[in-house]
């Protein structure tokens, strides 16, 4: 079946197996193994996408029912090729990564709360990425990336969704 | 962890679903995916054919209707979560989102699928079998309302027919001055599937008399279980801690309960009725706490 996506922003079309899930397809047709493949059962959050700008699991989506939807993977985040967004630095800085699989999961799934929540405190930050599973245990540090890229957002030159 | 083959079809209307449904036994409804996609990768199922529903505007909202609240089948759990008139008319549906899977499949997982999927611990088939509410199922030939007591049937079993589409959920608005409700759950982590859970809503005129009164318990058996039985012996009274302890214990004594690896069969007998028991104590609490 033919599929029609728009993937960061760019539109892609892919002929695929209804039965291939969207992770499958953006790995193996478009080549963005950046959202990593886990449990293929929705425990993990490793493949974590944002569709329509909303953390979703791409193993519990087949690519044909994301037909015509946007989707933003983890290629997608930075502004510009060699730079990193605000929350990629953070996550740096704080060192919130070890092995690094689950942290593009963990990345989409910060972009898309401190876009909805600009300053969370460390519970919604905690139940935002409860989704994700770090199995390096490394949660402390990827709290803090994430607090630290909150306050860093919020200093930052740039115009800011108003608080509602 | 690769589904086997199958066809996808996306209809444009209810009908048009029925008649594919109608048409083809070994068919399968999806529409969040949330369940039935980790068992199509486990291949627990094999259909030949997934009829999406999900895009299908008549399915999706949330509305209402005087004495019920009435929820598409294929309204997020997200959405519902956050909807002012669940908050303000179905508190009970409200209060357990918390407990389902996490943020990231609440935004696909829908009311209907849960329902349809009818996991015996899941915490919406709980708030609708506690409820007593009633679903709305199309086939072909016409439309349907079961009620939830005759709706589970067992674990993953329902009383869809062939054929049948589910279609909206219809939860009963309780009139009583002061309402409360509870939820309370005992699982492994967090948002895994529930060992036991418990839910309790009550109702109060402006004395201390209990007028309405709904418990129920999943995670026991088959399917989940409204403590009938418990529930109007309750009613009438001041709700103290003795008289729910008696009714709860005489309708937990009716149950027949199951025990696996997670859990034994004693266990989750006595953590249902500790469940129930504070469900019903902070259900009174809540609703006496409600401004006159």
């Amino acid at each position: 079946m033919k599929v029609q996506l728009s993937i960061n922003g760019e539109r892609r079309t892919a002929d695929v197996e209804p039965r291939k899930t969207l992770l499958d397809c953006l790995r193996e047709d478009f080549g963005l193994t950046g959202s990593h493949t886990g449990c293929e059962h929705g425990v993990c959050g490793a493949c974590t996408i944002l569709l329509d700008g909303e953390p979703v699991r791409a193993c519990l989506i087949f690519a044909v029912q994301a037909d015509g939807y946007e989707i933003t993977t983890i290629e997608g985040v930075a502004p510009a090729p060699g730079e990193l967004s605000v929350i990629q630095d953070a996550f740096c800085e704080t060192h919130g990564m070890q092995c690094g699989y689950c942290t593009p999961g963990m990345v989409l799934t910060a972009t898309a709360l401190l876009r909805d929540n600009p300053q969370p405190t460390r519970k919604e930050i905690v139940e935002a990425i409860s989704g994700n599973i770090c199995r390096c245990t490394g949660y402390g540090q990827i709290v803090e990336a994430i607090a630290l890229a909150a306050e860093r957002l919020a200093h930052a030159n740039a115009p800011q969704r108003a608080k509602p | 962890m690769k589904p086997v083959p199958f066809d996808y079809v996306r209809p444009t209307s209810i009908e048009e679903t029925c008649a594919l449904l109608a048409a083809d036994g070994d068919a399968r409804v999806i529409a969040g995916g949330q369940s039935l996609v980790p068992m199509l990768a486990m291949r627990l199922a094999r259909p030949a054919r997934l009829i999406d529903i999900l895009r299908l505007p008549e399915l999706s909202g949330v509305r209402d209707d005087g004495n019920t609240v009435v929820i598409g089948a294929a309204t997020r759990q997200a959405a519902t979560e956050h909807h002012p008139l669940i908050k303000a008319k179905a508190p009970l549906l409200a209060k357990v989102f918390p407990w389902i899977g996490h943020p990231a499949t609440r935004r696909r997982g829908t009311i209907g699928g849960s329902i349809a999927h009818a996991d015996p611990s899941a915490e919406i088939p709980l708030v609708v079998a506690t409820l007593d509410a009633e679903i709305v199922v199309r086939e072909a030939s016409g439309e349907t309302t079961i009620n939830a007591g005759e709706f589970f049937l067992g674990p993953m079993v329902t009383a869809i027919p062939q054929g049948g589409l589910l279609t909206e959920i219809r939860l009963p608005v309780w009139s009583q001055p002061r309402l409360g409700v509870s939820f309370h759950e005992v699982n492994a982590r967090h948002s895994d599937f529930a060992f036991v859970c418990a839910a309790a809503q009550v109702g109060f005129d402006e004395t201390t008399h209990c007028t309405a009164c709904a418990v129920g318990i999943g995670g026991l058996g088959e399917f989940p279980v409204r403590l009938d039985r418990a529930a109007k012996a309750l009613i009438g009274t001041d709700l103290d801690h003795a008289a729910i302890a008696d009714a709860v214990d005489a309708a937990m004594a009716e149950l027949d309960i199951w025990g696996d690896l997670h859990a034994s069969a004693e266990y989750r007998r006595r953590v249902g009725g500790v469940l129930a028991r504070r469900a019903l104590i902070d259900a009174r609490q809540a609703a006496l706490e409600c401004p006159q």
